[in-house]
């Protein structure tokens, strides 16, 4: 992105204001004009993908936020009413409610690509490190918001969150007393979460910006793991990414609109169309599926202050991979030790989302304790072992070559 | 873009319309629940079903307000001498010429019902005050007389009147 662009605009109006402010430039060079590896595959659609989803979910949420009431003894009826009478409000709140789980889904799977083809190597780490943060105000963003509609699960989940800090030492109960702005969670807790709430996506897209921008200075990683070494190894971003993602796009808000018209309470909770009722807890909290495996870490290890330990490294852990994994090669697809040790922790992630919804007795537990240990594993020694014992499979000698055959 | 001879059209650029297109009317489809959901919704409307209003109460002279659609509505039970004065005024004179006899149900001459809005900029004016025994708007002065209508200062035009009917000689039916 540094030095001239190749944007020349015919138009005399957008000469003029190219000289002035050359975003015509900038998105020439960064979305027309950018050499994009030539095999990349669908997985590399899901960037775009989330970025359209981030947008769905602001704007679905600020048409929401016009008929929301974010007061303790109106917000649950504010909800209902949004549903019942609001012009289109059932559509705004089904798009918004499944557009966090697909926002969810499409994270996980950019998540899996990148730790698959070794995308958060060098010179990628601060790239991949933005991605953690985004991930994590993801995750606070989405509590946040099924805390708003003070049904049964968000009154209690938010119980149990913000409880989470009273496992710290000493200071705990003063810094949950701090969030909840009162004694337990109430009407101070949910004002601010809906504060919180209708920020904290905006500071996501300012993250995202800099996570593109970053991606732009390194460029795309592509499924072989090597760089693009000459022009035959890649195509400018229009039309061919352009077409691509488009097309993966309207895929995926088929799935989207599969869930949002024909069942769209199939990923909630029944209890959460109960008011809250501060003075009785369901029989079985559980969060959404997409804290579900996190969940299931938190409550495998018998410790209060352990269990919050692990919940938080699990995902503090990723921000490390670039070191830990000390191998040359980029992509599992030449690490065939790797891609097994890889789909076994798939396997866990899944695993622990599944036990995350069970009740923490039995075989669940065992179960949790054995897929926790080996999710931290995978990370911890794994990573850094294969690196050094692997025998990696013969990388491609570039990728024109990979897509071509070896004929050029 | 990637050239291609100007002179027949390819696949690609039947492609490319064909997709805009498309693209065209999914964002249109979009926009309509985004903006709909801003016009008034269930609970609203009906809130804003029709009232009665019991008129045995309100002495002569008097007049009353009530809300109906959140806009005030003002019933006003005239004097002989209120209505004698709204249909001695020269009609031909008026800033927006009106007969009385057109801003009350037959038979009922002594019940003026208005929306009590002045037409200038949206004040409720004060009963019983300026020079023609009607209404005074207190922000920018316009004066309206027995009948409603609008004598003087920036308002254009006479205070509105509501749909309403009588029910009985004793109640009137609002919206």
């Amino acid at each position: 992105m540094s030095g001239h662009s190749t944007y020349q605009p015919q138009n005399k109006f957008l000469q003029w204001f190219e000289k002035r402010l050359p975003i015509g430039g900038l998105i020439h060079s960064s979305f027309v004009a950018y050499p994009t590896p030539r095999n990349l595959n669908y997985l590399w659609t899901f960037g775009g993908i989330l970025t359209f989803m981030l947008g769905v979910q602001i704007v679905t949420g600020i048409m929401l936020a016009m008929h929301y009431t974010p007061h303790a003894d109106f917000a649950f009826k504010s909800v209902e009413t949004i549903m019942r009478d609001v012009n289109f409000g059932w559509l705004l709140r089904y798009l918004h409610a499944n557009g966090a789980s697909m926002f969810f889904f499409a994270v996980y799977i950019h998540m899996f690509r990148g730790i698959y083809y070794g995308s958060y190597k060098e010179p990628r780490e601060v790239l991949w490190i933005l991605g953690v943060i985004i991930y994590l105000l993801m995750m606070a963003t989405g509590f946040m918001g099924y805390v708003l509609v003070w049904g049964q699960m968000s009154f209690w989940a938010a119980t149990v969150i913000t409880n989470l800090f009273s496992a710290i030492p000493g200071v705990g109960d003063t810094i949950v007393t701090w969030l909840w702005g009162g004694y337990a969670v109430g009407n101070p807790t949910l004002n601010r979460f809906y504060s919180l709430h209708y920020l904290l996506p905006f500071v996501i897209a300012g993250v995202v910006v800099l996570h593109v921008w970053a991606l732009h200075v390194a460029g795309q990683n592509n499924p072989t793991g090597i760089e693009p070494a000459s022009d035959k190894d890649t195509v400018p971003f229009t039309p061919y990414a352009t077409i691509k993602d488009s097309f993966y796009m309207a895929v995926f808000c088929i799935v989207f609109a599969w869930f949002v018209f024909y069942i769209p309470n199939f990923l909630g909770h029944a209890d959460n169309y109960i008011p809250a009722n501060p003075a009785v807890t369901p029989a079985e909290i559980v969060p959404e599926w997409y804290y579900l495996p996190f969940y299931a870490i938190l409550r495998s290890i018998p410790d209060k202050l352990a269990g919050v330990i692990a919940l938080f490294s699990s995902i503090l852990v990723l921000a490390f991979i670039p070191w830990l994994d000390t191998s040359r090669v980029r992509s599992a697809r030449y690490r065939p030790l790797f891609k097994q040790f890889f789909w076994l922790w798939v396997i866990a992630c899944v695993g622990l989302g599944w036990l995350g919804s069970k009740q923490p007795e039995g075989i669940y537990v065992i179960l949790s304790r054995v897929f926790t240990v080996y999710y931290f594993a995978f990370f911890l020694i794994i990573m850094p072992l294969l690196g050094i014992f692997e025998k990696t499979r013969p990388v491609p000698n570039s990728i024109s070559d990979s897509v071509l055959g070896a004929k050029a | 873009m990637t050239t291609v001879s100007s002179a027949e059209h390819t696949r690609r650029d039947f492609l490319y319309i064909a997709t805009g297109a498309v693209g065209a009317v999914g964002v249109a489809a979009t926009l309509v629940p985004l903006i709909a959901q801003m016009n008034p919704d269930a609970s609203t409307i009906a809130a804003g079903a029709p009232i009665e209003v019991d008129l045995g109460p309100i002495a002569d002279g008097q007049i009353i307000k009530v809300f109906w659609r959140s806009k005030p509505i003002f019933i006003f039970h005239r004097t002989k001498k209120d209505i004698e004065e709204a249909q001695k005024v020269n009609v031909a004179s008026l800033p927006d010429p009106q007969p009385d006899s057109a801003r009350v149900k037959p038979g009922h001459d002594q019940w003026l019902v208005l929306i009590g809005i002045c037409t200038h900029l949206g004040c409720i004016p004060l009963a019983h005050q300026g020079e023609y025994d009607g209404w005074f708007c207190p922000c920018h002065g316009s004066q309206y007389d027995t009948s409603g209508r609008i004598r003087k200062g920036p308002a254009p035009k006479s205070l509105f009147l509501p749909p309403y009917k009588f029910v009985s000689d004793t109640k009137i039916h609002i919206g």
